[in-house]
């Protein structure tokens, strides 16, 4: 077999090719909010999180035809009827796949993918890891509520073991997904995690996710009061979330706990032991140097998934939350792009007269 | 010893070559085929292989074979019966005999004709040991045991090839000997061994000594002693080339492109037997097309659509399972009403059926598989050649009405071949995208004043298409998805009064395409047929030489084929209302006739085969014929036409 090295196209911003506004001209959020009702249950993190993206998306001074939202079936999937772009509504699973068809198709387009934990990690999951592996240039945001809330509360892919749900009256016995473990496995080149109710988070991890080139999963820990409620206390309760979530930032310490005024850092670390694992110990017993200082940029994705396996797979006490993984890699439409640019540089001719060339190639013969 | 030999006149001769699937039976059909191309006779090919990359050697499964009829007149089909069989093996020899007539002339290799591959084949003794004996099993046929093998090894000797590498060359040797047989151009096959071979001077030169080899003992050797001499045909001025039904369609996608003036974009999951066009097309980047080879056929479809909704052409390929897995995205295409053509090279079903082998069974999928009702336009290719036009002729009706188009090729089409009329571009339709630039709809704000608003599900009052409006256009902002669509403004609308008329709508649209459809032709040539076959897709081929046969006995009938299976012509319910019977020849149990049933209250009979290759024309006449005789009320005989007669194949049409 022959390999043909494709050479590394140097685009680094996710939206680099994408139009932007004229200068002196302006959007606001509201320019972003189409005239659909907006119809989620009262209370629900979905609004949240919209009214995040809706407020964020003016940042990005991106015109409004070249941004596409794309989403499949669920609660969160109704996101692009609220937002004044253009945008699809497909099926259940697919939206990766049409999103890809989509970036694949034009480079000026800001793709989004909107997506729940049924529809990208069960029926979807297939697209879900071939969008990562792939790297096509698009954001995608799972809303993670770890439940079905559409079809009114089965348990899904993220839902602990032993939930009691409509379809598990004596307890699940699937074990559950870590979607940020799965897209670390899938190889992504950009991997979030964050919260539905942490506005300021959320947007900066909204921002950093679309500047990134290639396919960017961020994760959001999304409730759904009507059919999961509470399963993100721990991690929003005022009192509980300081030993709850693990913040991770580049180049900073990985500490959480109770902060020590002085030096900032939490009164819990994480370390690497003598075989590598990486482990929780107590600040103060451990050496300064001896505390894992987070790189989200580090090519070898396996301290990030060792990182990502310090989440509570059952009630969620203990969550690492923020950017795990940020790299650069080859995106896959910017390559297919490339190819058929090249080609096509490479032809002379209108169309007509090439098209004429080929279907009159190889043996011919003329009658008459 | 060189001795005179005879040269004979013949109108027609159909060839099966048969070997191991590894012993490279289809290259050698393959270049029997250009060769014959070149000289200019007419022809129609049939290749015919296991599923299996490399079934069991030796074994009946493994038996591969290519199948050509070429002739000095208009030919429809491959033939029903070869005259002439090329076994290069004892399983080669057995799997095809059946289908041999009388007087029917079989070459064979005799190097394999061991105990062990005896045994493979199901031999209990060697056929070849008893020839002219009481239980001779050849009897009747002209026999020419030939050790191909052996003659072919001692002819590359010089090359120093291993001895199994030498072998391989045998194909060769039995391409040269039939070619010298009927007389055929050497030169487009050295040339096209020069190519393939350019790089390894050892295989180039076996090959090519292989090949002259098997020419010079036919010319030289005494046990040929006849040469036969098949004119070329009288064929329509024109420029042809020899071309399989998924080369043709490929080059119908690239030419759509053209005259859309759109990018195509072709979103597939390799699957037999469809795989051909995602290669083909992944080599005609030069015309700006992009090929994306997904994780699964879902993924293939959905990024069809996305480049769909981005403003491309877009493509996706399959065979039947495929579609299978296709359906629920191709409904998504239908609510969204955006411009796909799903491709769909039908193979033998159901589930994983017979991969290599031809069927039409899935018009009924096509017309109904989906859930709701979700009609799709099908659009249906005759011949190999033909795939071309439809493919265009799909994307004419995908693009103009803004919706997923079916083209139903299958496995025979995509693998057969035909001498192809080469079109001039100037002839193939114009396609125009018309994607929407600016608002369609004028109303007003809250505060009374005027605005100009973009409705997606605004139609064009003579298509009902509605407007494609691709991202990146400003002021035309929407959304689309699967949900139901309010009629104009397109919001989601769960109304019962307006879903009613949306699918009526959906289904309008699709029934209107049938008003830019020229007239059905019907072939009656004396115009007082009281029976009319009517066909689709590649039963074409089969019928008409059916139909010729039965006019050249002296009886009338009459013939139409449809392109399009959904919407029909607006004819066709009066075409048939002018015959007394309907015969409906299909590669299935009747799918055709019960759409004819159900829409024209006609009594179509069903004249049905699923053998995983195409009908035989000689059977088909025989049933043609006897319901002329029904419909006229006497007795039909076909005469030596017949399906015993000696030389079963295609006559000369009556000119
Ligand atoms: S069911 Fe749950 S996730 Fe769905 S809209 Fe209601 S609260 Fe939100």
């Amino acid at each position: 077999m022959t390999t043909i090295d494709l050479g590394n196209p140097s685009l680094r911003s996710g939206t680099e090719l994408v139009p932007s506004l004229a200068e002196g001209e302006t959007q606001t959020g509201k320019d972003f909010s189409s005239d659909q009702e907006v119809r989620w249950c009262p209370g629900c993190g979905d609004y949240a999180v919209l009214k995040a993206v809706q407020s964020f998306l003016p940042d990005l001074g991106l015109r409004r035809e070249n941004i596409v939202f794309v989403s499949g079936i669920g609660c969160s999937s109704r996101f692009p009827y609220y937002l004044d772009t253009y945008g699809m509504h497909s099926i259940h699973g697919r939206a990766p796949s049409i999103a890809t068809g989509i970036a694949t198709a034009r480079e000026d387009l800001n793709v989004w993918v909107v997506t729940g934990d049924g529809d990208a990690l069960s029926i979807g999951g297939n697209h879900l890891i071939h969008a990562l592996r792939r790297n096509v240039n698009m954001t995608i945001l799972l809303f993670n509520n770890r439940i079905y809330g559409l079809t009114k509360g089965q348990y899904s892919p993220t839902s602990e073991t032993g939930k009691v749900t409509k379809s598990t009256p004596v307890g699940s016995i699937d074990h559950p997904f870590n979607p940020v473990s799965l897209a670390l496995g899938a190889e992504a080149s950009f991997v979030a995690r964050t919260i539905d109710s942490d506005r300021k988070h959320l947007t900066a991890v909204l921002a950093a996710a679309a500047a990134h080139r290639g396919t960017s999963l961020v994760e959001i820990y999304q409730n759904c009061p009507i059919f999961n409620d509470g399963a993100f206390d721990a991690i929003k309760d005022n009192d509980t979330k300081a030993h709850a979530i693990i913040p991770l930032v580049h180049g900073e310490p990985i500490t959480f706990g109770t902060r020590d005024e002085a030096t900032g850092l939490g009164d819990k670390a994480l370390v690497r032991t003598a075989s590598g694992a990486i482990e929780v110990a107590d600040t103060a017993a451990v050496a300064a140097d001896a505390i894992l200082v987070h790189d989200a940029q580090n090519p070898d994705p396996s301290t990030a998934f060792a990182i990502s396996r310090l989440t509570d797979a059952g009630y969620l006490n203990r969550s690492p939350i923020g950017i795990f993984r940020q790299v650069d890699r080859p995106t896959y439409d910017d390559q297919a792009r490339a190819q058929v640019a090249d080609a096509v540089a490479k032809v002379q001719g209108s169309p007509e007269d090439r098209l004429a060339a080929l279907i009159n190639a190889g043996d011919t013969w003329t009658v008459g | 010893m060189s001795q005179t030999k005879q040269v004979k006149q013949l109108d027609r001769v159909i060839i099966r070559f048969a070997g191991d699937s590894g012993d490279g039976m289809q290259l050698t059909g393959d270049r029997f085929t250009q060769e014959s191309a070149v000289f200019g006779n007419d022809l129609v090919t049939l290749p015919n292989f296991p599923a299996e990359i490399r079934a069991p050697q030796g074994t009946i499964p493994g038996v591969s074979s290519f199948q050509i009829h070429f002739a000095d007149h208009d030919i429809l089909t491959a033939g029903d019966r070869p005259d002439v069989l090329v076994a290069m093996n004892p399983a080669a020899l057995k799997a095809n005999l059946g289908d041999l007539p009388k007087g029917a002339t079989i070459i064979v290799d005799t190097h394999d004709f061991t105990k062990r591959n005896l045994d493979k084949a199901g031999y209990s003794s060697n056929p070849l040991d008893k020839l002219g004996e009481v239980d001779d099993i050849l009897a009747g046929f002209q026999v020419q045991p030939v050790d191909l093998t052996g003659i072919t090894v001692e002819a590359v000797k010089e090359f120093g090839l291993s001895r199994k590498d030498a072998a391989r060359a045998k194909n060769m040797f039995a391409l040269g000997l039939l070619s010298w047989m009927y007389g055929r151009p050497t030169e487009p096959t050295i040339a096209f061994l020069e190519k393939k071979f350019a790089k390894v001077a050892d295989i180039l030169g076996a090959n090519i000594a292989a090949f002259k080899a098997g020419w010079n003992y036919g010319e030289t050797t005494e046990t040929f002693v006849v040469q036969y001499e098949i004119k070329p045909a009288t064929m329509a001025a024109g420029t042809y080339r020899n071309i399989t039904g998924n080369l043709a369609l490929s080059y119908g996608l690239v030419a759509a492109g053209v005259r859309s003036e759109l990018p195509v974009f072709l979103g597939s999951y390799p699957i037999t037997p469809a795989s051909d066009i995602l290669h083909e097309l992944s080599k005609h980047k030069g015309f700006g097309v992009t090929t994306l080879q997904a994780e699964d056929e879902i993924a293939g479809i959905g990024a069809a659509i996305g480049a769909a909704f981005a403003g491309q052409l877009a493509v996706t390929t399959t065979s039947g399972p495929g579609i299978a897995l296709k359906s629920e995205a191709i409904g998504l295409a239908v609510m969204t009403e955006l411009p796909l053509l799903v491709v769909n090279v039908q193979r033998g079903g159901p589930s994983t059926g017979l991969p290599t082998k031809t069927e039409q069974a899935d018009l009924l999928q096509a017309m109904y598989g989906r859930n709701g009702e979700a009609p799709v336009p099908i659009v249906a290719p005759q011949s190999p050649g033909d795939c071309f036009a439809a493919a265009v002729e799909a994307a004419r009706i995908a693009i103009t009405y803004r919706t997923p188009v079916f083209l139903l090729s299958d496995g025979y089409l995509a693998n057969g071949s035909e001498p192809w009329a080469i079109p001039s571009i100037d002839a193939l339709p114009k396609i125009d995208a018309n994607f929407a630039t600016e608002p369609n709809h004028s109303t007003t704000n809250a505060k009374g004043e005027p605005v100009e608003e973009f409705w997606p599900y605004l139609r064009d009052e003579t298509t009902l298409a509605r407007p494609w409006a691709i991202p990146g256009t400003a002021g035309l902002e929407h959304r689309i998805g699967g949900l139901e669509k309010g009629e104009g403004h397109g919001n989601i609308s769960y109304d019962p009064a307006n879903h009613d008329r949306m699918v009526r709508i959906r289904a309008e649209k699709v029934q209107r395409i049938a008003d830019s459809l020229p007239p059905l032709e019907v072939d009656d040539p004396s115009g007082e047929a009281k029976v009319l076959v009517i066909g689709w897709g590649s039963t074409y081929g089969p019928i008409g030489a059916a139909c010729r046969r039965v006019r050249r006995a002296g009886y009338n009938v009459a013939q139409a084929h449809l392109r399009h299976l959904n919407p029909f012509p607006n004819d066709l319910g009066d075409i048939l209302k002018r015959y007394d019977k309907v015969l409906v020849p299909e590669m299935n149990l009747g799918q055709l006739s019960r759409l004819l049933r159900a829409e024209y209250l006609v009594d179509a009979i069903g004249y049905n085969h699923v053998y995983g290759l195409p009908l035989k024309a000689a059977e088909l006449a025989e049933a043609v014929g006897a319901l002329v005789g029904q419909a006229e009320g006497r007795d039909v005989d076909l005469g030596e036409h017949g399906t015993n007669a000696p030389a079963d194949h295609e006559e000369a049409p009556a000119r």
